[in-house]
């Protein structure tokens, strides 16, 4: 299979943004819902609008849809500047949070309302309906009244509905949360099929990180009006910004303390070269096994090898490691990389070693994050670049993973996540046991807002 | 639980005949043959066949119909244009006290109200006939109406309205082909109950009507007032046949409706 190229237009600068928001800012009154807020999204891009209920991201897709217009700013929909153009003049159409269909209208005539206030012809809008139909799998239901179908079925009205007029753009403001929680994860893949199918670019509001990051290309995370990080799923999870992306997206830790460069105390660690025993081939095999006479390898290989196959090579093995080899100094491979930061955060506690840290954070107020997922939890102290010794506090079971609360030494809570790869009954860590959390040098990310 | 106790069927009883025993007897009345109203003496529909050669009588009715036709029309328009504003309106200066106003008629004596109008009338000069009366309750059933629609619309999903101009719909069409179609059972009703109110409207169509136009409850009224005659009997049992024709097809036809979707919604439950 060849490998598609990368969809990534907003690395592209001869790429044209489809919507463009230049200092956008919008006030009911006194309460800024949008403040000075600048962004691009290009075409065909599936774009996130993340955050709290409060924070801005409706009245953005609202005045994307011209049922809100900026009080300062520009919103420019493929280079036209869309301010002062109303609803029903723009080639922008919405699925709405409640889907928002006509109760006194068929699933077909739902579908049609669109294409009848154009003036395409009556053949045309029939085949494009039907097309539609198709499309979200609603054949049967056509001529259903919308309260004569299940919640999953009105949600795939809803967007045909409003796929129907091929707009440039769709807005789908949290069009998922009705439905039930497997359910919701079929559509989101179905969200995507279609999206890539038509070609349309999706803007969709949402406050369920999950579904964010399951169907979008970019995911902007907001917070009271302004866009705090625009990036890729993975990007805005492993790379966030700030503490407040860390903490909206998944479950974090956060550790806070003053950063220090790590180079100066490298080299002493290093001076003396260990001696290594030669350790014994475990591949040499001295025991001696019978070989084949002339007739038997004449039988083989005439005779018996279409039946029972070639013969095996005899087993090739590297030569020992020379006097040389075995007394050279180890590279540092195994070990922490030099450079990087690090975390002086507690007296009970060594420095947390962030070797992927940036060395210009020297001396400053730092927030360490890092994903339960990526912390380590055993009973006996592991030899990896950061280990903190700790009580296990309580014990949440998910089925597929277990977090442990640990407490470490002074206070500070940290929440492991382990996989449950063993069956419940051979856990061995259990509560109020004490433990090492450990993580590698590159695991967390240091942040300083 | 008993249903039928010796208690619940006297209360039943009681309360029945209080509503509908005079109603009964005007009814029995009217078959009268005798022409002294308090006097049974056989049964007759002689007075059925003589309301109908009483022009006077027939022109009232005609007159009355025509009025809460046209009234009932008219308040249903004015007032499903008040509420949608009402409701549909952003907060505006003065809205409160608008729509205080919009409902002030409710409350207003109907006196007052009539004798106001009156004085406007004869200020701007207009004679008194069927233009005043419509004019009259218009105004006075276009609140009812208002009230009615308004309580709709409140609970209408606006995303609805701004689906449809998503859609490509002008504003107009919009409420058109999506917000009137939905809110019309309660504009239907709004015109039914401004049609009754105008229908039986004595104090203030009194004071607006004239010389050349004179509504039923009117010509009833000053009719009684000479006297109860069987005719009046007659015409009163019609009324209430009309009456209890309507009610009854209204409730047949919503209870219809409301079973319909009952198992509309049953039978999308059972996929």
């Amino acid at each position: 299979m060849a490998q598609e190229p990368l969809f990534e237009p907003w690395n592209d600068p001869s790429e044209k943004p489809l919507i463009q928001f230049k200092n956008v800012t919008k006030r009911f009154g006194d309460f800024i819902a949008i403040d000075d807020l600048t962004q691009d999204i290009y075409e065909k891009e599936f774009f996130a609008l993340l955050g709290p209920s409060g924070c801005g991201k409706t009245t953005m897709m609202r005045m994307l849809g011209g049922f809100e217009t900026p009080t300062s700013g520009t919103i420019s929909i493929a280079g036209q500047d869309m301010n002062n153009v109303p609803p029903n003049k723009r080639a922008v159409n919405m699925m709405f949070q409640s889907y928002a269909l006509f109760p006194h209208l068929s699933i077909y005539e739902n579908i049609a309302f669109g294409l009848r206030r154009t003036d395409m012809a009556k053949d045309a809008i029939d085949a494009r309906v039907n097309e539609m139909l198709k499309l979200t799998r609603l054949e049967k239901f056509a001529q259903r009244k919308p309260h004569q179908i299940s919640g999953g079925q009105r949600q795939r009205v809803a967007l045909a509905r409003s796929l129907a007029k091929a707009p440039k753009l769709l807005l789908l403001d949290e069009p998922l949360g009705a439905l039930d929680k497997k359910l919701r994860q079929d559509t989101q893949f179905e969200l995507m099929d279609i999206q890539e199918k038509t070609g349309t670019t999706f803007v969709i509001v949402t406050h369920d990180q999950e579904e964010a990051m399951t169907v979008a290309s970019r995911v902007a995370v907001m917070d009271e009006g302004r866009i705090i990080q625009v990036a890729t799923p993975d990007a805005i999870y492993e790379a966030p910004n700030s503490t407040y992306v860390a903490d909206f997206i998944g479950d974090v830790n956060l550790i806070k303390g003053t950063a220090e460069l790590r180079v100066s105390s490298k080299p002493a660690e290093q001076t003396t070269p260990e001696t290594l025993e030669a350790p014994a081939d475990p591949f040499v095999d001295d025991t001696p096994r019978p070989q084949p006479n002339k007739l038997g390898e004449w039988l083989h290989d005439k005779v018996l090898s279409p039946i029972i196959g070639e013969r095996d090579e005899p087993i090739k093995r590297l030569p020992p490691p020379s006097a040389a080899e075995l007394t050279a100094t180890p590279e540092v491979t195994s070990d922490i990389p030099e450079g990087g930061i690090a975390l002086n955060w507690s007296d009970q506690h060594p420095a947390i070693i962030v070797s992927n840290g940036d060395e210009a954070q020297d001396g400053k107020a730092l927030t360490f994050a890092i994903r339960p997922e990526k912390l380590n939890i055993a009973k006996d102290k592991p030899d990896a670049a950061n280990a903190l010794q700790g009580t296990v506090i309580d014990i949440a079971y998910l089925g597929n993973v277990s977090t442990y609360h640990v407490e470490l030494k002074g206070g500070q809570m940290i929440k492991a996540q382990m996989a449950n790869a063993r069956r419940l009954a051979k856990r061995d860590i259990t509560w109020e046991d004490t433990v090492w959390v450990s993580f590698t040098d590159t695991a967390g990310v240091l942040l300083e807002r | 639980m008993k249903r039928f106790t010796w208690f619940n069927v006297t209360a039943l009883t009681l309360g029945f005949a209080f509503l509908y025993l005079p109603m009964v007897i005007l009814v029995i009345y009217s078959f009268n043959e005798s022409k002294l109203v308090t006097v049974w003496a056989g049964f007759s529909t002689k007075w059925y066949g003589e309301l109908l050669q009483n022009e006077a009588f027939l022109n009232a009715a005609w007159v009355t119909i025509k009025v809460a036709v046209f009234s009932s029309t008219l308040a249903t328009v004015l007032g499903t244009m008040a509420a949608y504003v009402l409701v549909r309106a952003n907060r505006f200066k003065g809205r409160t006290l608008f729509s205080g106003m919009i409902y002030a008629p409710l409350v207003m004596p109907e006196v007052i109200t009539g004798l106001s109008l009156l004085l406007l009338f004869i200020g701007i000069g207009l004679d008194r006939g069927v233009l005043t009366i419509v004019l009259a309750h218009t105004t006075f059933a276009m609140c009812y109406v208002s009230v009615v629609v308004s309580s709709r619309l409140v609970s209408f999903d606006r995303s609805l309205e701004e689906a449809a101009l998503d859609l490509g719909c002008s504003p107009w069409q919009a409420f058109r082909l999506v917000t009137l179609p939905i809110i019309a059972p309660a504009v239907i009703s709004g015109w039914l109950l401004a049609f009754t109110l105008s229908l039986d409207d004595l104090v203030i169509a009194s004071f607006t009507a004239g010389p050349s136009a004179t509504t039923l409850p009117i010509k009833i009224f000053s009719a009684v007032r000479l006297g109860v005659s069987p005719e009046i009997n007659a015409l009163s049992t019609i009324m209430i046949a009309i009456v209890t024709v309507g009610v009854i097809s209204a409730s047949l036809i919503s209870k219809q409706a409301s079973l319909k979707q009952q198992r509309d919604e049953q039978a999308a439950a059972r996929g």
